[in-house]
C-alpha cells in the first residue's frame, strides 16, 4: 500500500527527468517527493476530507445557519481576536527572550532554557487549572488584583493570558537558532560605520530574523486557534462573552449535532489556512526584499 | 538489530498465547459517566463475588469513563462496550436510534431501566450566609450561582429543567417560568464546563455563594473538600434524574456475552447494588434501602422530565438545541 503511489510515481517520472538531463545532486527525488504527498495525504488531508463529507450532510442554508449564528459569530471573535493578540504578544516578549537566551550568558541559563519547552509538554489542561488558580479571585496573583477591579479569571483576558502562555515557545524556538547565525561582526560593521543602537537593530538585525519571528508568529497564532484545553477552565464559558469556538463545537457534538460541529469547525479551519497563507506570502515577500 | 526484532516478535507471539489463555474468562466493558468512577469501584468486585457464587463462573469488568455524550459517541463509533451505564437517557436514546441498543432499551429492565437516580439540590457555604432556602433565592439581586452549562453537560440541563419545574409545579405558565430561569441565569458569574469543573470553581476558586448540583455530588465533595465546608440545601421542588442502564446489543452479539451483561445489570437492582449505590448517595430505587438511607435523602417533592417535558429528547429540542430557549436566554438585546 505504502510503496504502491510512490513507486509508481518515480518509474514514471524517472526517465522523463533523466532525458531532460535535469540531473539532481542528490539522488531519490521522485521516491521522497511521492513518500511526501502520500504521508501528507494519510496523515492531513484525508482527516480533514472526513470533515468535509460529514458537513456535506447539511443543505447549503443549514450550513449557513449553523455557521453565523450570533453565539457562533461571538466565539470566532472571541477565538481569533484573542489568538492574534498572544500571538503579538509573544512575538515581541518571545523575541526577547530568544535574544536573551542568545546574547548573554548568565548562570542558571540552562533551566531558563528548558522552561521555555515547558508549554510544549506539559498538558494543556494542567496549564489551564494552574493558571486558573493563580488568577482566580482567591489565587496568588488574583488576590491582589480583584480588590482594584481586575478581573483576570474566567474573562477574555484570562484567554488571552493561557494563550500566550501555550504559544511562547514557538516563538522563541523559531527565533533562537535564526539569531545565533547573525554575525557579530555584520553589528560591530554596522556601529563603526556610526549607525546607533536602534538603526543597527531596526536595519542590520530585524531584516534577518524577520521570516522566522512571522513563522513563529503563524505557529503560536495557529495553535492558539484550535487550543481548547487551557482555554476552558480559565474562559467562564458565558455565551457571546467568553465561549470559545472549540466549545461551541462540543456543545453541538453533545447535542449530537455532527454536521453542525463539522461545520464549525470547518469554518475555523478555512479562516486559520487563509490566515496561514497571508503570513506565509508576507514571508515570503521579506525574503524576496531583504535578499535584494 | 535482527535480535531485537526477533525479542519483538517472540513478544507479540507469548502476548498472542497469554490472551488466548485468558479469553477463558469472559471480560465485560461497562461504557459510563465520569462521576461514576467510585461507584462502579464498589459495584463490580461485589458483582464478581456474587456471579460466581451463582454460576461458578469468573468474570472481569472493564470500565470506560467520560463525560456521558461522549462516551455514547465512542460507543456509537465502535468502542465495543457491553453495557453503557449513563447519566441521561438521551444519550441511550441516541445509540437506540443507530441501533446500537435495543428500541425498548427501556422496558428491558424495571423502573425505565435505571436502577438509581439522584436530584438536584443547591450546595451553600458553610452557615448559609446567604439564607438560601429555595429556587426564589436563586433570582435575588446579589446572589451569585455556579451552575453547569446545558450546552456542555447534563448536570446543567437538570439544574435548569428543574428550576423551570419549579415554578411549573407551582402553577407558573411556560412564559414566567422563562422569566424565572433567565433571572436565575443572570445571576451566574461563570458556566463550568461539567459537573467536576463546576465544583471546582465553587469550592477552590472560592466563586459564587450556591452552587446547583447533583445530589449524588455532595458525598464526593464532602471527601474530597472535608466535611463542613459546604451545606446541603434542600428545595421544596426538584427533578428526578434517572441514571438510565442498557446492554449493547452490538457487542454482546459479537462476543457472546448477553447472558453475563444482563446479570450485571439485574445485580444493580439486587439488595446488594442498591445498597452500594446508597451508600455512594444515588438514591436507590429499592423502598427498602431508601428506609434504611433515610437520613441521607430527605423527602423532596420530586417530578420527573416526562411529567412536565414529555422526555428529556424533547426538552432537549425546545430548550437546549441551537436556538432553543436556551440561547434565547443569551442572546443579545435580552441583557
Amino acid at each position: 500500500m505504502s510503496g504502491a503511489p510512490s513507486s509508481a510515481l518515480s518509474s514514471a517520472a524517472a526517465p522523463v527527468s533523466r532525458a531532460r538531463g535535469t540531473r539532481r545532486v542528490l539522488p531519490g527525488f521522485n521516491l521522497t517527493l511521492g513518500y511526501t504527498v502520500f504521508y501528507l495525504c494519510l496523515i492531513v488531508l484525508i482527516p480533514l476530507s472526513a470533515l468535509v463529507f460529514k458537513t456535506f450532510t447539511l443543505t447549503w442554508d443549514q450550513f449557513w445557519v449553523a455557521v453565523t449564528a450570533p453565539r457562533v459569530m461571538a466565539s470566532y471573535r472571541l477565538t481569533f481576536g484573542a489568538s492574534f493578540i498572544a500571538a503579538l504578544v509573544n512575538l515581541v516578549f518571545g523575541l526577547l527572550v530568544a535574544w536573551v537566551l542568545v546574547r548573554y550568558k548568565f548562570p542558571g541559563k540552562k533551566i531558563v532554557d528548558a522552561l521555555v519547552d515547558l508549554p510544549f509538554a506539559l498538558p494543556t489542561a494542567v496549564a489551564g487549572i494552574s493558571l486558573t488558580a493563580l488568577l482566580a479571585g482567591n489565587g496568588w496573583i488574583g488576590q491582589y488584583l480583584e480588590p482594584h477591579g481586575i478581573k483576570l479569571a474566567f474573562t477574555p483576558a484570562g484567554i488571552v493570558i493561557a494563550l500566550i502562555f501555550i504559544g511562547l515557545p514557538f516563538v522563541v524556538r523559531t527565533v533562537q537558532p535564526v539569531l545565533e547565525d547573525t554575525e557579530k561582526e555584520l553589528e560591530e560593521a554596522a556601529t563603526s560605520l556610526g549607525a546607533t543602537r536602534l538603526q543597527t537593530f531596526t536595519r542590520v538585525i530585524l531584516p534577518s530574523i524577520l521570516p522566522a519571528l512571522l513563522t513563529g508568529f503563524a505557529m503560536a497564532f495557529a495553535r492558539a486557534v484550535g487550543e481548547y484545553g487551557s482555554v476552558i477552565f480559565i474562559a467562564g464559558n458565558m455565551p457571546m462573552i467568553s465561549e470559545i469556538t472549540p466549545l461551541i463545537i462540543i456543545g453541538k457534538l453533545e447535542q449530537y449535532d455532527y454536521a453542525g460541529a463539522t461545520a464549525v469547525a470547518l469554518v475555523m479551519l478555512v479562516i486559520s489556512f487563509l490566515l496561514l497563507l497571508v503570513i506565509n506570502a508576507l514571508q515570503g515577500w521579506q525574503r524576496r526584499r531583504s535578499a535584494t | 538489530m535482527t535480535s531485537r526484532i526477533k525479542t519483538i516478535l517472540a513478544a507479540v507471539v507469548f502476548a498472542a498465547a497469554a490472551s488466548g489463555a485468558i479469553a477463558q474468562t469472559t471480560t465485560l466493558l461497562n461504557a459510563s459517566y465520569d462521576v461514576a468512577r467510585e461507584f462502579y469501584k464498589d459495584i463490580n468486585p461485589a458483582f464478581i463475588a456474587s456471579y460466581k457464587k451463582a454460576t461458578g463462573k469468573d468474570v472481569k469488568i472493564d470500565q470506560a469513563h467520560g463525560g456521558s455524550s461522549a462516551q455514547a459517541r465512542a460507543v456509537a463509533d465502535g468502542l465495543d462496550a457491553d453495557v453503557v451505564t449513563m447519566n441521561t437517557t438521551t444519550d441511550v436514546d441516541f445509540l437506540a436510534g443507530i441501533g446500537v441498543v435495543a428500541k425498548d432499551w427501556q422496558k428491558r429492565f424495571p423502573d425505565n431501566a435505571s436502577p438509581t437516580t439522584s436530584t438536584m439540590l443547591f450546595l451553600v457555604r458553610n452557615g448559609n450566609p446567604k439564607g438560601i432556602k429555595d429556587w426564589e433565592d436563586l433570582t435575588k439581586p446579589g446572589v451569585q450561582v455556579i451552575v453547569v452549562n446545558p450546552k456542555t453537560g447534563g448536570n446543567g440541563r437538570y439544574a435548569y429543567l428543574a428550576a423551570w419545574g419549579y415554578v411549573k409545579k407551582k402553577g407558573g405558565t411556560d412564559a414566567q417560568a422563562a422569566e424565572f430561569v433567565g433571572k436565575l441565569f443572570k445571576n451566574v458569574p461563570v458556566l463550568g464546563k461539567g459537573g467536576r469543573d463546576a465544583t471546582t470553581i465553587f469550592l477552590q476558586r472560592n466563586i459564587g455563594d450556591v452552587l446547583i448540583t447533583f445530589e449524588s455530588e455532595v458525598l464526593s465533595i464532602d471527601r474530597e473538600f472535608g466535611a463542613g465546608k459546604v451545606d446541603a440545601v434542600y428545595p421544596s421542588i426538584s427533578v428526578l434524574a434517572e441514571n438510565p442502564v442498557a446492554i449493547v446489543e452490538r457487542t454482546v452479539a459479537k462476543k457472546g456475552t448477553a447472558d453475563v451483561a444482563k446479570a450485571y445489570l439485574d445485580f444493580l437492582y439486587s439488595e446488594e447494588g442498591q445498597e452500594i449505590a446508597a451508600k455512594h448517595a444515588l438514591r436507590p430505587r429499592s423502598p427498602a434501602v431508601l428506609k434504611k438511607y433515610a437520613a441521607t435523602f430527605k423527602p423532596v417533592q420530586l417530578f420527573t422530565v416526562a411529567e412536565l417535558f414529555g422526555s428529556l429528547g424533547e426538552a432537549q429540542k425546545v430548550h437546549f438545541n441551537d436556538g432553543g430557549q436556551f440561547d434565547k436566554l443569551y442572546t443579545p438585546g435580552t441583557k
